[in-house]
């Protein structure tokens, strides 16, 4: 007892002096106070070499900080623990904190380089006009798959080719309900933004089909499996693709030919803001065209940014799977935000996909 | 009096800490259970629980928590008897307890790894001529870990019991002429009888509950009602819903209780 009551003691005293520590370095290192600038964004999610050269550059020290899911982003900027200055919301995302009053409107005269962006990707329904957030990466929800698992000539092009008997308990879908439900809302031709209670019985009657083809509905160990040839498909995100071919060259990925999610990760400027000013030239910075291509090209998600297109490598600017031609991205839909209720009934519906 | 007085303050921590930590989350959840996904008071929430897809994961939750208390038993009990049979039983007991201190999640994704197409597992299948099958995502898989997990917490009551039996009744029946059969039967079973009621809960109540487990080695192939009720308040954020399978959850709790609750002996 005694001893175990000295090792606590001695954990928690490490932990202290670990603690003051730390806070000797930062002030010494100057970051709390002073002319800094707090970030808050996905975990790998930025080319590092392009925050020394902001701070190089602009003089202001940069505190990074990650997080690994939006709700756990919103949640500790509601708490305003700390005082971000700048984070990256998925769209959906966007539209809440907007509804929960917690962003700063941005000031577009302080973002010229927003001329540049794709105007595709600007105006969308969830921010109109821009008024909160400038998009800063893009992407898909499509069909991950190794052609080396897959049975002799099977040709993988969209949603309806997963329902081959053929690739029976071959499917990792992902766990999330608008995801796999629009899944099947595109395979019938319907938006998947629908909430007509008929197309979303049809949609799960039509997944209900799939059952024997799906080996498991998992988060994100799809990435793990896909790398280990653990399964011959995955239905996931194109940033998710990127990541699983840098582990394993065989896997391929297809915008599916009857439509499917595009979504947008965003700058916003949260109400904790202390550095506004800063804030701005930070999100301006990213968007200039040759760092926005050199940040693209060690992110390999698909930039909205036009210009920075031609400072990049021709063969990532062509490859379709990650720039999908313009007629299939107009097939491409943007989560709208359908309220709690029909939500709920997405979600009632993914359940009873699950149960089947 | 003033013994009187001094209880009572003592009994203030806790006191609190029952009223703040125990009753009145019960009491939350109760709350939150008759409001529908708008905040309006109602009991749709309950209307909703009695329809087929909760029925049936109702027992599909039952079913899977049943085997896994009856197979961590039959594990169980036997490694109990021969621990208490060597000679260093409190370090054989504690080589049992140690994997207990791994994280749960570290643990499902080393059955992952074990588990998978080209895992332990199957090169083992291999070698010995069955040849590889699919074994993550499967409904033995999610058993198997599952009895892992929780057989630590059945040894441990089980234990506790056939260390406390008094070895001089065990001496007696043989003497009286008892095959072992009847002295495990009629003296040492009813004897420990407790220690198995104490593991059973403790197996069978977390065991009704079990999310991440579902995801990670059953791919969703087995959907119980802790996935419910994590869906719930995480993705749709319906706490209503979510409340009401807790409250069932609770109210199914407090009945195995009542069923299997301790009897004082000789009481």
């Amino acid at each position: 007892m005694k001893n175990l009551m000295r090792a606590f003691l001695s954990v928690l005293f490490v932990c202290l002096i670990l603690i003051v520590v730390i806070n000797r370095l930062n002030t010494v290192a100057g970051f709390s106070g002073g002319n800094t600038l707090t970030v808050f964004n996905w975990g790998d999610y930025i080319d590092e070499e392009l925050i020394d050269l902001f701070e190089e550059e602009t003089g202001i020290t940069i505190v990074y900080e990650t997080f690994d899911s939006n709700e756990a982003m919103m949640t500790k900027i509601q708490q305003g623990g700390t005082t971000y200055d700048v984070a990256v919301p998925s769209e959906y995302m966007v539209e809440k904190m907007v509804e929960e009053d917690l962003l700063i409107e941005l000031d577009h005269s302080k973002l010229p380089n927003m001329q540049y962006m794709d105007e595709r990707f600007m105006d969308l329904p969830f921010d109109q006009g821009n008024t909160y957030s400038v998009p800063y990466f893009w992407g898909t929800v499509g069909i991950i798959f190794n052609p080396t698992l897959l049975p002799e000539g099977e040709v993988i092009s969209g949603w309806n080719d997963l329902w081959d008997p053929a690739l029976e308990n071959q499917i990792l879908l992902i766990d999330g309900a608008r995801e796999i439900i629009g899944m099947g809302l595109n395979s019938l031709g319907y938006s998947l933004n629908d909430t007509d209670p008929q197309h979303l019985q049809q949609a799960l009657a039509k997944l209900k089909e799939l059952t024997p083809n799906v080996k498991a509905i998992v988060g994100d160990e799809n990435k793990m499996l896909m790398a280990n040839n653990e399964a011959a498909i995955a239905v996931g995100w194109s940033g998710d693709a990127a990541d699983i071919m840098w582990e394993n060259e065989a896997i391929d990925y297809v915008v599916p030919e009857e439509g499917s999610n595009l979504w947008f990760d965003n700058f916003v400027i949260p109400k904790t803001a202390r550095n506004v000013d800063a804030a701005h030239v930070f999100i301006n910075f990213l968007m200039d065209p040759e760092v926005a291509a050199q940040n693209t090209e060690y992110v390999s998600y698909s930039t909205p940014n036009k210009e920075a297109l031609k400072y990049m490598p021709e063969d990532m600017v062509h490859d379709e799977r990650f720039y999908p031609e313009p007629e299939l991205t107009e097939r491409l839909e943007v989560y709208e935000n359908l309220g709690q209720r029909n939500l709920a009934h997405y979600n009632e519906l993914f359940l009873q996909f699950k149960m089947h | 009096m003033e013994n009187k007085l001094s209880r009572n303050l003592f009994m203030i921590p806790y006191a609190l800490w029952i009223i703040l930590f125990v009753v009145s989350p019960i009491l939350l959840v109760v709350y939150f259970s008759f409001f529908d996904i708008e905040g309006n008071f109602s009991f749709i929430n309950y209307k909703n629980f009695f329809t087929p897809v909760y029925m049936q994961m109702t027992f599909s939750s039952f079913w899977y928590a049943f085997l896994i208390t009856v197979l961590s038993l039959l594990v169980a009990y036997p490694t109990a008897y021969l621990v208490t049979r060597t000679k260093h039983k409190h370090l054989w007991l504690l080589l049992i307890i140690v994997p207990s201190w791994i994280n749960l999640l570290l643990k499902a994704y080393a059955f992952i790894g074990i588990f998978g197409t080209y895992g332990a597992a199957n090169s083992f299948l291999e070698f010995i001529g069955i040849g590889s099958r699919q074994l993550l995502f499967t409904d033995f898989s999610f058993v198997f870990v599952a009895v892992y997990i929780f057989i630590p917490f059945m040894i441990l009551p089980i234990f506790n019991a056939l260390d406390n039996l008094n070895p001089s009744f065990v001496y007696a029946a043989k003497d009286l002429g008892a095959s072992k059969w009847v002295t495990f039967r009629r003296i040492i079973l009813p004897l420990t009888m407790d220690g198995i009621k104490a593991g059973c809960q403790v197996v069978f109540i977390p065991a009704l509950s079990l999310f991440m487990l579902t995801r990670l080695i059953a791919g969703n192939q087995v959907i119980t009602l802790g996935t419910a009720i994590e869906q719930h308040f995480l993705v749709t954020q319906d706490w209503g819903m979510g409340s009401t399978i807790a409250v069932f959850l609770i109210f199914i709790m407090f009945i195995i209780i009542g069923l299997t609750g301790f009897r004082k002996r000789g009481a």
